[in-house]
């Protein structure tokens, strides 16, 4: 086996591992983790498809800057008696049903479907291309995605503002209702 | 004249034939290569942090009018390593109730994100381990990634002192980022390449540095990668006198030596980067490349220390005030004259 | 086995993103549903990347419409995680089966 199927199978071992982690962890700072290796992953097989440029931006926004982020959320409404409460709901049987079944489907439809695979060369040079790109068939949506970026960036402060800047003089503070009872049936 | 490439070329191709030899296909020789260059490269990092840690005492003590280290070898230059002995010794106490797994995790991943970085940094004519085609959005990529460590240790360490320290230190790392980064966009735009080597390659002349094309992005960038670095004037989240020791208030032994060994890593990696990108890397008239290359960056390091006994501590919300409100306005100011610059100089 | 080519990677982010749909209808923290998000982004990224290489390498469109991903989804987080804020400010709990104030 050489080494570039090599590479590919020890990253997507890599990725499905830490993705199963993330979302079968009991703590939630550990599913972050695993999360931040599978991105490191899924950069990994972004240089395998010769797309050095964005392995880069994968890991400078992804891990950097969304992961970050999240773990800053984890801190910030940690409970300390969280490690006791159920960390997934009910439908655990039906939720594994779907998604293999799912998985299924999108398999067999993959294996199926005779792709018009290209041997033309890819583009010399790390982003330029992309550069180009980007300014001339795709500059509508570079500039949408800049106001989005912008649109967000000022919601997310307002949103997350605490409550006495806006004038309510305390939270209300209230507990969550419990959740409903189970029909039977 | 005394040029190590092509010592580096004999021993590249030496584990060629060696590797050939036993039988073993083209992989292996890459392999075992890579491996060398690896260990090659961690034996430099530890002798020049080994190095920075007693120069960073003689310096402070010499700007504060003391002698420093003076007893252990001439001038204390063995100072460093008894320290590093007795940090070896010592006992590896784990706290209780604190997470195991992201407690042990949190220093190796702090060192890794610092260490990986010296795979694409120029230290001479042909020293680059690996000359990537990204090379320096690399850099900046690893460099987000000790955030990730930082709050590992914060959290791991179950003490709220750790915990704001941990934030505290995030929270500045990652506002520094972004003038950093634009710093280096306005030198990327003039160079057209994103490749350590080529970007070394275009300032041979002394007149081609780019610090005389770009003194405002150097500005920035020595200010934003004086706070990346978390030292003085914006060393709050670790200062001694206020959160005990921030985020490695927990750490002992072999472990804040990781943590300690990662920050003098980072400050000699920004120093290097700002030699490749200002100052014309290793180009210099009649040392060997690496020589000019060490005493570039070794005056990077100098400065940055130098910051240190000369400021005073900023406050949190003004090291967040200074870094969103003034550094990131004039980073784009410096993207748009870099603009206008290349659009008329080209015309 | 024969080299890597473009099913691998396909069915490799199907892989993904069934694990990522698994964990959106199971986890109870918000957060948990949040990453699980992520991860259903990453896949799609993965075939995105996986076509621009295979099927049109001569125009990298499909590394251009990745990075596009790569920004709307950091968007999304924010806001989401915003809200998510907001949520335990108001309420000191962030489980998903227990937000349903606006359930008839």
């Amino acid at each position: 086996m050489d080494t570039f199927s090599l590479a590919f199978y020890a990253l997507a071992f890599l990725i499905i591992a830490a993705a199963i982690f993330v979302v079968t962890s009991k703590n939630i700072f550990h599913s972050a983790i695993y999360l931040i290796l599978a991105l490191f992953g899924v950069a990994g097989i972004y240089v395998l498809l010769q797309a050095p440029f964005l392995a880069a931006a994968q890991v400078l926004i992804y891990v950097g800057a969304v992961s970050m982020l999240m773990i800053f959320a984890i801190m910030l409404t940690a409970r300390i008696a969280d490690d006791s409460i159920r960390h997934t709901n009910e439908q655990v049987g039906t939720g594994l049903l779907v998604s293999l079944g799912l998985l299924a489907v999108i398999v067999y439809s993959l294996w199926q479907t005779p792709f018009p695979i290209s041997a033309a060369p890819m583009p010399e040079g790390a982003g330029g291309t992309i550069g180009r790109l980007l300014l001339t068939q795709f500059v509508l949506p570079f500039e949408i995605v800049s106001v989005l970026l912008l649109g967000a960036l000022i919601g997310a402060v307002v949103i997350a503002q605490k409550d006495k800047v806006r004038g309510v003089s305390e939270p209300p503070n209230t507990p969550l209702p419990k959740p409903a009872e189970k029909v039977a049936g | 004249m005394l040029e190590l490439d092509k010592l580096v070329k004999i021993i590249g191709d030496g584990i060629d034939a060696g590797i050939s030899a036993l039988g073993l296909g083209p992989a292996w020789v890459v392999l075992v290569q890579l491996i060398v260059a690896a260990a090659v490269v961690l034996i430099f990092a530890s002798l020049v942090v080994l190095f920075l840690v007693w120069w960073e005492r003689k310096v402070s003590a010499r700007f504060q009018m003391r002698l420093g280290p003076m007893r252990v070898g001439w001038q204390g230059t063995i100072q460093t390593i008894a320290d590093a002995l007795k940090l070896l010794q010592k006992e590896l106490i784990t706290p209780a109730n604190v997470d195991r797994g992201i407690y042990f995790w949190a220093p190796v991943v702090t060192f890794v994100a610092a260490l990986a970085v010296y795979v694409t940094i120029p230290f001479g004519k042909g020293l680059i381990v690996r000359d990537l085609n990204i090379g320096i959005l690399y850099i900046l990529s690893i460099t987000t990634f000790t955030v990730i460590g930082l709050l590992m240790a914060g959290w791991s360490s179950n003490n709220k002192y750790a915990l704001l320290g941990g934030f505290r230190s995030a929270a500045q790392v990652v506002s520094y980022e972004v003038p950093m980064a634009l710093a280096v966009v306005g030198v990327i735009m003039l160079t057209q390449t994103l490749s350590m080597g080529e970007i070394v390659a275009q300032q041979q002349k002394f007149y081609q540095w780019y610090i005389w094309r770009q003194p405002l992005g150097f500005l920035i960038y020595l200010v934003a990668a004086t706070a990346e670095c978390n030292r003085t004037p914006f060393d709050l989240p670790e200062a001694d006198s206020e959160l005990v020791a921030g985020f490695v208030t927990e750490y002992s032994g072999m472990k804040f030596a990781m943590f300690f060994l990662a920050e003098f890593l980072n400050m000699f990696t920004v120093a290097a980067v700002a030699t490749t990108l200002f100052f014309g890397g290793w180009n210099g008239p009649v040392l060997p490349s690496w020589a000019w290359f060490m005493i570039k960056t070794l005056l990077g390091v100098f400065v940055l220390m130098w910051f240190r006994w000369t400021y005073p501590r900023l406050r949190v919300d003004q090291l967040m005030s200074f870094a969103w409100k003034f550094l990131l306005p004039l980073a784009f100011i410096n993207i748009v004259l870099t603009g206008l610059g290349i659009y008329i100089f080209k015309s | 086995m024969a080299g890597i080519g473009l099913t691998h990677y396909l069915t490799l982010s199907a892989v993904v993103f069934c694990i990522g749909v698994f964990g959106m209808l199971t986890r109870r923290n918000a957060i948990g549903v949040l990453m699980s998000i992520e991860l259903m982004f990453n896949a799609v990224n993965i075939t995105l990347v996986a076509f621009a290489r295979y099927v049109t390498p001569a125009t990298v469109t499909g590394q251009v419409v990745a990075i596009f991903t790569i920004a709307v989804a950091a968007a999304e987080a924010t806001v989401a995680l915003a809200i998510v804020l907001l949520i335990y400010q108001h309420y000191r709990g962030i489980d998903v089966d227990r937000v349903n104030f606006m359930k008839w």
